[in-house]
């Protein structure tokens, strides 16, 4: 492992070890309870979801419009966290929302163009592993859309009738969650970093295994 | 024939008289005003602390599979890598 990587593995386990202990210390919230833990690990998911997504995005344009199989590699690697931070957050969201609003689910512009901002960069990725020859071209202006969409999703919550709460929550936190969420933030974004890297490595050595067979047949 | 349609007249009246009998006599009183959640009585109000567990549960879970899926797919192509080298090297 390199010198980034094994600083980048013990930070981030060392803040995901502590990460429950400063979510139990927060403050409970006053109508929601102990259910509203779930924000701790909902929205850092989802910030990084979207991060996620404009990286893949730009990345894809680079490597659409500059022929940059490295950026290439950088969108592969960034569409597939895309996917898992958008598992978590599909996942803990309907969680928290079972106990807040009474429902698993309610079709309303977030919760909907979530799904869909999602099921995009499934379909990336489904493209990319069976379309064949060409189809990371065809994958590359997918990502595009899905680019597209981030922008959407992040304030459909603030122009659309809904029962989640609005972009401001995050801004208008109480002090003591604040420095919760600001922490368990901060252990997202390394472990996001650390899995980028790694899931970037994959591709570039798979890049030298596909060269390598090409060397092999001639 | 007068008996037989008073006996189908009582036959189609004693379900009615079954769900009627089920009833209680005065029914309660509408509920006219907001109840919060933490107001309910404890039969009625959802449990958090499953729900808390299995989210942070499932973060956790996710995390460890993709790291593991991963592993596994960076073994396999060190693996492969290994075998086109030595591969390459004998041609």
């Amino acid at each position: 492992m390199s010198r980034i990587v094994v600083p980048l593995v013990l930070v981030a386990m060392v803040l995901f070890a502590s990460a429950p202990l400063v979510v139990a210390n927060a403050p409970f919230e006053q109508t929601m309870g102990l259910v509203q833990k779930i924000f701790y690990y909902h929205v850092p998911s989802a910030m990084l979801m979207f991060v996620s997504a404009l990286l893949c995005g730009i990345a894809s344009a680079v490597y659409l419009f500059r022929g940059s199989a490295a950026a290439d590699r950088v969108a592969v690697a960034a569409g597939e966290l895309v996917v898992l931070f958008g598992i978590i957050v599909l996942i803990t969201g309907p969680l928290w929302a079972r106990k807040a609003w009474g429902v698993w689910w309610e079709w309303d512009a977030r919760l909907t163009s979530s799904l869909l901002l999602w099921m995009i960069f499934l379909a990336y990725l489904l493209v990319r592993r069976f379309g064949g020859p060409g189809s990371e071209k065809l994958a590359g202006a997918m990502a595009l859309f899905g680019m597209a969409n981030v922008p959407f999703v992040h304030v459909s919550v603030n122009y659309w009738r809904t029962l989640h709460p609005k972009t401001s929550v995050v801004m208008t936190l109480a002090p003591g969650m604040r420095g919760a969420f600001w922490f368990c933030a901060a252990a997202f974004a390394i472990l996001y970093v650390l899995l980028l890297t790694l899931r970037k490595r994959l591709e570039d050595k798979r890049a030298v295994v596909e060269q390598l067979y090409l060397a092999v047949e001639d | 024939m007068k008996r037989i349609v008073l006996l189908l007249i009582l036959l189609a009246l004693l379900p009615g008289a079954a769900v009627g009998a089920q009833q209680p006599a005065q029914p309660a009183a509408p509920q006219g005003e907001f109840v919060p959640v933490g107001s309910l009585p404890q039969a009625e109000q959802l449990p958090a602390a499953p729900l808390v567990i299995a989210a942070y549960a499932i973060v956790w879970v996710a995390l460890l599979a993709y790291v593991g899926l991963l592993w596994k797919r960076m073994t396999k192509l060190e693996r492969e890598l290994a075998d086109l080298q030595r591969r390459v090297q004998k041609h």
